[in-house]
């Protein structure tokens, strides 16, 4: 019998399969589907600083809009008992999913400030869930603002948040950053039970027609889990706190390869939004048989079996690979196209 | 005199076997008939009497009027509408009742409607209620006869209003009540926010014991809108006062099929007059039963009334009698002159119906000489108002018959006051007694305006006053956008709450709806408030807007040694030089003690953009010292808390931090000992203005249209067009500045242009010269005009800011993106230069309208607009499409206008949009009713075709004289501008040539000449009338096959009157009476019409295709019968930033909410689909476009269940809805299908 349990955030899981925070998550009935198809765990989706603040501010300003200037007009809307601002409607999400399903939950709190709004951490703990998912993400576009800045920026939000809160908390964060096995310590030494490797962001694009710029967010395919993959293996040598992999987790294979990188859960969203919630139960079987043909165990018998120090040549990692890639590259390949353009 | 049975002893037997009391039954009641559940309900709650509330006089009516009802059917009207909206509302909390059940609350179609059901829930026997006022009671008159002769217990809640005569008003008087008084309705006035509550359970009570149906009324906004500090009626007193055992009484005789009766028979001659004598036991028992229940709430409150409550000398010689509020100021005044040692008093009516002369006569004071009975009604042609007649009778009669307590019959005088919410002051009350001491005093009397044409006003002197100087009376003057009338009325609260001070609160509103000016009157103090008028002395003037001092004379009112407050952006070191002189001079001569606060800075730095409202109003308790500095600020602080608390912490930090900085920047003045300025006030109009306008329109701008005497004002409601452009209001922060270098010159910005502002002109080159230096112009991308220029030109003072026309620019640089061909910028370094291109701007020719293509929008930008300037909120959806209505037919149409928010910005005093070309031609509008406007317009068309056939007859008859002109004037084909053109020269020469003639037959034809040349009747309305009230005309009208075109603008709410549900609002967004969201879907009455198969239908929206809705309006004008266009108007009671407007118009199309479509009968005529799709199928999800706006989105923060549930359903309505669109776009033509719409075609 092969053992896919896992240690995630002190918490005994049993595979390495966890749903990332996404509008999936905004559902109890999809979370539902989600134990059901065999997610060992939930994220659910992210409360945000700016749009607590912004909500509470864009419906005070039309609800004012316009009012008490004509007589006869005196407000355009009924005043309703109360409008879920603030947390509260994600308190109860919590609430709700906790009473629904038996995997542990991890709330999600997404900011970059650190001040009165991390009491949200202590209420999401209050409301029941089992640890915390802190999203930090913040994009430093003022020249005077150097890097130290912005990482302490990270590391004062992680110990405040720490301090406020008894329940584990994961963070993740970007990969843009000049020194991140650095900062990854750092923030290992703020108290971070857990570092979940990478953020995805909306990113800008333009739209030629309106000469405007728009957010775009395309769902994540398995490329982009090598630089996971690449950043998994080289921290696991030197955190304390436990690994997560999200972006890129598609099938069997990327979650055993987050394994081996060193992490100890591989989150989904993407696949999940593209194939359904079943396809959790296709990743599953696809690890099994991997495992069971190359004769593996247990989940935790690979974790870590790739990273920076348990391959053969840690170089691979680091700048020396990158020559590597590009002869490969300049190789040919089997019946490839490279083959035939290569001259006779 | 007999004495009168008490109580019911005269009910029919049959009655008293089911149950009723033949007695009067005081206090508490036995419940033991009383089911358990209900009991306890009833025992439930315990009494809050003894605590205060601050509240106004409609909340204080409907606390009462809601807990003593089971069936509520509600229609908005102003000033009745939040009676409505607050039964609607706490029913949407699951407030209980009484008897611990939640009122069934139903919006209905209209008035008329209300009525109806109460009636019905009557007879079922519901405990059932209304509010209303004005025409809204007037609709309910024919079921106030029914519901009275059959002698069913109601009460309707009334905030007295003036009826629509010469003028549609919204103010408070007497007129629509009064025009009920032979319904039956007992009639029980209150004078104030106090006795609205107190009464309002007096009236259920007495209702319930006599029968008699009531009608309680108090004054339309001076009580309904007044904010007052006044003890609660608990649930204690309700208890007590209601008798359980009329409730069953009632029940009892209601509809049943288990003891089924027939009502509502028809009788003969032979019956009839018997039985409407039947009813006469209940009026007579009716009086002693009010009194009855007076009596019970005194010995439960304390507070006692009397159907007439007298006040004054013991031995009064002259004695005032009124009803309603200005018995409030009328009773300070003979306070004021009894301490003189004057003999006056006043008797203040409650009771009005039944009128009981005894109690009248026995109230009165044997002394008395002299009375002047007041009636705020006017009933023209009569010998006098009714509270007149009903005196002199009284008084008449019981001198014939002796039965007078006083020796010698007074003499009895009969005056007019406060109609429309004319103000009503100690000086005028001072005014009629003086009169009445005059030996021949005048018998028929105004007061408060100066008659110089019939001589009935008397004169005053306004400068007496009975203001308590313990009464702290402040005033502030505020933009509506700054949130200064909010701010206020949590001020008012906070002081009626937190002190030991009586309070009260009245806000003055202008009749614009952008860059409205507010004013505030708070009166605080140790002793009662019964000032039913506006401050004349003020002790503390705030001035929330420095531009205002140019404007207005705000320390007019200030008393010597009150303080003034104003937001200036100068500081206390500089602002001196930078005030208008009249100003400097005030300060200087009052001895004002002089703040300033820069708080439009202070506001801003908080986060609070323009509103300045928390700013200001904690610099008021800092400065007025009406609480201890630290008690104000945690008060206020408080307030924010409970007022902004549910809409989120990060609002109330917001707010918190501009109190607390504000107080930091708050400086007192050093006020100079010399006047300095050269600044004067600015001119109301400029002095090119026409005579009427300078004359009378001026004075309405400048606010003293009080002062205009009856001879200034037109006696028959007739006003010219074309006075928006005299008045120059000058709101904009921001103004669009045009790029010529970038412009593409589509003219989407000219027509988007909610005010008419931003427009165009192409013009040959040399109009150019004697332009100033930065007037812009650019080659004009017409090639056939050759060299001729283009301008896109801005009225810098008409513009209200609101950024359409800069979100709608599709031209944008090609190095920096963000500057389009039109871009915001400040306004007031560019105003003085743009006002001067304006003026040369209108000097340039109007385009030549038969050198362009109206079938296109480049082109139509050009054309002159006929409707400009308006009052509408900034950003309006709806006046762009009549923009384009006056821009492609305004010399030609008449337009009936539904009341409604089109009626107001289109014909509000003072001024009026709607205008006239340079040939004096432009439409000609008139406003009838809301229920009625359709027929209205209907009955133009009529008219118009009738006088063009007997036109046409006696051109014909002419014929021998008129020779070719006569046979070219018949045959003449104005399908297009330039027949009309044509037939109009035609006309001119026909006139002409009738001069010459000297038969009855020219004269005739001379006097209908002009109906030979094409009119278009134009039906203008929203969907509050379209779709519910006035739905029923509607359909008629459009069945006649008549040439009318009929102009929807659909908000999909009662935009007019804030925010009700319509039957246009669609599933899932929230409106008052549909707090939880609309549960049902948006009515079709796109599909509705095109049932008939003879209606030209659009549906439109600018935003989502310009080229469609223009398309839509040139069909519907040409289509031979009846056109209905509905056309998408996005509105501030959508609750998004109106810039956004044409966007949100895009999304509404491409999510499907909103498909543009055209159906043209003339089509199938051709054997071509009479339904053409203009728009694509939806291609973006509902949430998409409806998320955008605050009008669902506050149901998904209150209730996201409910949210996402309508939202589900609204989009499968969607995906039906299409289908089924795409269906009948798709099926085979009906070969027979003809139109009948010709009928109607007599051009």
């Amino acid at each position: 019998m092969i053992d896919l349990s896992t240690r995630y955030l002190g918490l005994r899981l049993s595979n390495p399969l966890v749903a990332s925070a996404g509008p999936l998550c905004e559902d109890v009935g999809s979370i539902r589907r989600m134990e059901d198809a065999g997610a060992a765990a939930v994220v659910l989706h992210s409360l945000f600083e700016e749009q607590i603040t912004l909500e509470s501010e864009y419906l005070d300003q039309h609800l004012s809009h316009g009012t008490e200037s004509f007589a006869e007009s005196l407000t355009y809307f009924p005043d309703m008992g109360s409008y879920n601002l603030g947390p509260d409607g994600y308190l109860e999400h919590v609430r709700r999913v906790k009473a629904a399903v038996a995997i542990p939950v991890i709330g999600s709190l997404n900011g970059v400030s650190t001040g009165g709004w991390i009491a949200h951490a202590k209420k999401i703990e209050d409301a029941g869930a089992d640890a915390l998912e802190l999203n930090i993400y913040y994009v430093p576009t003022d020249p005077e603002m150097s890097a130290v800045q912005v990482e302490d920026m990270y590391v004062d939000l992680v110990r405040d948040v720490k301090a406020s809160v008894k329940f584990p908390v994961a963070v993740k964060i970007g990969h843009a950053f000049s020194a991140l096995a650095h900062l990854a310590r750092r923030l290992d030494q703020a108290g971070a039970d857990a570092l979940v490797l990478f953020n995805r962001f909306y990113l800008p694009d333009f739209d030629l027609d309106r000469l405007e710029v728009v957010p775009r967010l395309t769902l994540s395919s398995s490329h982009e889990l090598l630089v996971r993959l690449h950043w998994a293996a080289i921290l696991y040598p030197h955190l304390r706190a436990d690994l997560a992999v999200t972006g890129g987790v598609h099938a069997g294979e990327d979650a055993l390869k987050a394994m081996m990188a060193g992490a100890r859960v591989a989150m989904m969203t993407s696949a999940l939004l593209k194939y359904g919630i079943p396809h959790l139960k296709a990743v599953r079987a696809q690890m099994l048989v991997w495992m069971e043909a190359h004769e593996y165990e247990s989940i935790e018998q690979m974790q870590g079996s790739m990273s920076y120090w348990s391959v053969r040549e840690p170089a691979a990692f680091e700048r020396a690979n990158y020559m590597k890639v590009l002869s490969a590259y300049a190789l040919p390949t089997e019946g490839g196209s490279g083959a035939a353009e290569r001259p006779a | 005199m007999a004495k009168r049975p008490s109580g019911l002893t005269f009910l029919p037997s049959w009655v008293r076997e089911a149950g009723a009391p033949t007695t009067v039954v005081h206090g508490l009641l036995s419940y033991s008939a009383m089911s358990n559940a209900t009991e306890t309900a009833l025992t439930a709650a315990p009494s809050d009497v003894g605590t205060h509330v601050t509240i106004d006089g409609n909340e204080a009516a409907a606390h009462v009027a809601y807990q003593l009802s089971d069936v509520i059917a509600i229609y908005p009207i102003t000033p009745s509408s939040t009676m409505g909206e607050w039964a609607d509302q706490w029913a949407s909390e699951r407030r209980p009742n009484l008897w611990g059940t939640v009122p069934s609350v139903t919006e209905m179609q209209s008035e008329g409607g209300a009525a109806g059901a109460l009636h019905g829930a009557l007879q079922a026997g519901a405990l059932a209620t209304t509010f209303t006022a004005s025409q809204g009671l007037l609709l309910m008159i024919p079921n106030m006869y029914k519901i009275a002769g059959e002698l069913t217990p109601t009460v309707f809640h009334v905030a007295a209003r003036s009826l629509a005569t010469q003028a549609l008003s919204i103010f408070g008087d007497h007129s629509d009540v009064m025009a009920t008084r032979a319904t039956g309705f007992a009639m029980l006035a209150s004078s104030s926010v106090q006795e609205a509550m107190d009464l309002a359970l007096v009236a259920h009570a007495a209702t319930l014991e006599s029968r008699v149906p009531f009608l309680h009324f108090f004054d339309g906004f001076r009580t309904s809108h007044e904010v007052a500090k006044v003890r609660p009626l608990g649930t204690g007193e309700l208890r007590a006062m209601i008798d359980q055992r009329l409730v069953r009484a009632h029940r009892d005789r209601a509809l049943s099929p288990e003891r089924p009766v027939l009502r509502g028979t028809a009788q003969n001659p032979d019956i009839y007059f018997q039985a409407r004598e039947t009813v006469n036991p209940y009026y007579l028992a009716c009086p002693a039963i009010v009194q009855n229940a007076m009596d019970r709430l005194a010995g439960l409150t304390g507070r006692r009334y009397r159907l007439f409550d007298y006040a004054g000398a013991a031995d009064a010689e002259r004695v005032i009698v009124l009803m309603a509020s200005g018995a409030d100021a009328a009773r300070e005044t003979v306070e004021h002159l009894r301490a003189r040692g004057e003999k006056v008093g006043v008797l203040t009516v409650r009771l009005y119906r039944p009128f009981s002369a005894e109690h009248f006569l026995t109230t009165l004071p044997a002394t008395v000489r002299t009375l002047a009975v007041l009636d705020r009604t006017k009933e023209p042609g009569s010998v006098g108002e009714p509270l007149y007649l009903d005196v002199m009778a009284t008084v008449g009669e019981a001198a014939a018959v002796g039965s007078a307590p006083f020796e010698k019959a007074p003499r009895v005088l009969g005056g007019r006051y406060g109609l429309g919410s004319k103000e009503f002051t100690p000086a005028m009350v001072k005014g009629i007694f003086d009169e009445m001491a005059k030996p021949r005093p005048l018998a028929r009397f105004t007061i408060g305006i100066h008659d110089d044409v019939t001589h009935t006003s008397l004169a005053y002197d306004p400068s007496f006053s009975t203001e308590d100087p313990a009464t702290v009376r402040a005033i502030f003057y505020g933009l509506g956008a700054d949130g200064t009338v909010g701010a206020n009325k949590n001020s008012i609260k906070i002081i009626g709450e937190e002190m030991n001070n009586y309070a009260q609160g009245y806000f003055v509103y202008d009749s614009k709806k952008s860059g409205s000016v507010t004013v505030s009157h708070l009166r605080f103090g140790p002793r009662p408030i019964r000032s039913t008028y506006l401050i004349s002395r003020a002790t503390f003037v705030a001035c929330h807007q420095f531009s205002f001092l140019e404007r207005l004379d705000v320390l007019r009112t200030a008393e010597p040694g009150a303080v003034f407050l104003l937001n200036s952006p100068y500081g206390s070191a500089e602002v001196w030089d930078h005030l208008p002189r009249g100003v400097q001079e005030q300060i200087i001569a009052k001895r004002l003690r002089f703040y300033v606060i820069d708080g439009n800075r202070v506001a801003r730095e908080a986060g609070m953009g323009g509103r300045v409202n928390t700013v200001m109003q904690a610099c008021f308790f800092a400065i007025s010292r009406v609480l201890p500095r630290e008690e104000a600020i945690a008060a206020i602080k408080h307030a924010i808390e409970k007022t902004y608390g549910k809409r989120g912490e990060a609002v109330v930090r917001k707010n918190w931090a501009a109190v607390d900085s504000a107080l930091e920047h708050l400086s007192e003045v050093r006020v100079h000992d010399r006047v300095t300025s050269a600044v004067e006030m600015r001119p109301a109009v400029p002095d090119e203005a026409p005579e009427f306008v300078r004359r009378v329109t001026a004075k309405m701008i400048a606010g003293e249209g009080d002062e205009l005497a009856v001879s200034a004002v037109p006696a028959d409601g007739t006003y010219p067009t074309g006075t928006t452009r005299w008045e120059k209001r000058n709101i904009a922060l921001e103004i669009p500045v045009w790029d010529e270098t970038l412009c593409i010159q589509c003219g989407k910005c000219v027509l988007v242009c909610p005010h008419a502002v931003i427009r165009a002109k192409v013009y040959p080159p040399a109009r150019v010269e004697g332009a100033s230096s930065c007037f812009k112009s650019a080659p004009a991308r017409w090639r056939e005009l050759g060299d001729a220029r283009f301008t896109l030109q801005v009225a810098p003072e008409d513009c209200t800011g609101c950024a359409l026309c800069v979100e709608v620019c599709p031209a944008k640089s090609k190095s920096e993106v963000r500057h389009k061909a039109i871009d915001m910028m400040p306004q007031p370094p560019l105003h003085d230069q743009e006002a001067i291109n304006w003026r040369f701007f209108l000097g340039l020719p109007e385009a030549d309208r038969s050198a362009f293509n109206t079938g296109q929008i480049k082109d139509v930008q050009l054309l002159q607009p006929l409707f400009e300037f308006s009052g509408a909120c900034a950003g309006c959806g709806e006046t762009p499409y009549l923009k384009l209505l006056s821009q492609l037919f305004g010399d030609q149409a008449v337009i009936a206008n539904a009341t409604g928010c089109s009626s107001i910005y289109g014909g509000n005093q003072p001024t009026t949009p709607w205008t006239v070309n340079q040939s004096g031609r432009g439409p000609a509008w008139a406003n009838s009713l809301f229920e009625d406007n359709a027929e209205f317009g209907l009955g133009m068309r009529l008219a118009l075709d009738k006088q063009a056939e007997y036109a046409r007859e006696l051109v014909t008859r002419l014929a021998p004289a008129l020779g070719q002109l006569g046979s070219s004037l018949l045959a003449a084909d104005q399908s297009t501008e330039a027949g009309i053109e044509a037939q109009r020269e035609r006309v001119s020469e026909l006139k002409w040539a009738l001069t010459g003639l000297d038969s009855a037959e020219a004269r005739e034809l001379l006097s209908l000449a002009d109906a030979l040349v094409k009119k278009s009747v134009w039906i203008v309305g929203g969907d509050g009338w379209a779709y519910d009230i006035g739905y029923g005309g509607l359909d008629h009208v459009l069945a006649s096959g008549r040439k009318v075109n009929v102009l929807v603008l659909d908000t999909e709410v009662y935009s007019n009157t804030g925010g009700q549900m319509s039957k246009s609002t669609p599933r899932g967004a929230v409106a008052k009476f549909a707090a939880g969201g609309k549960p049902g879907p948006k009515k079709d009455l796109a599909l509705m019409a095109m049932t008939y198969g003879t209606v030209y239908v659009a549906r439109v929206a600018m935003g989502g295709s310009d080229a469609q809705t223009l398309k839509a309006f040139r069909e519907a004008e040409a289509y031979p019968g009846p056109s209905l266009i509905i056309a998408y108007s996005h509105c501030i009671a959508h609750g998004y930033d109106l810039r956004h407007g044409m966007d949100q118009q895009k999304a509404a199309v491409q999510s499907g909410h909103w498909p543009l479509f055209r159906y043209n009968p003339e089509l199938a005529k051709d054997g071509q689909q009479a339904l053409q799709l203009d728009s694509k199928a939806p291609s973006l999800p509902l949430k998409t476009y409806a998320y955008n706006e605050t009008r669902y989105t506050m149901l998904a923060h209150s209730n996201p269940e409910a949210a996402r549930r309508l939202l589900d359903e609204a989009q499968k309505d969607i995906q039906a809805r299409w289908r089924f669109y795409e269906h009948l776009a798709g099926l085979p033509v009906n070969e027979t299908a003809s139109s009948t719409a010709s009928e109607g075609d007599h051009d």
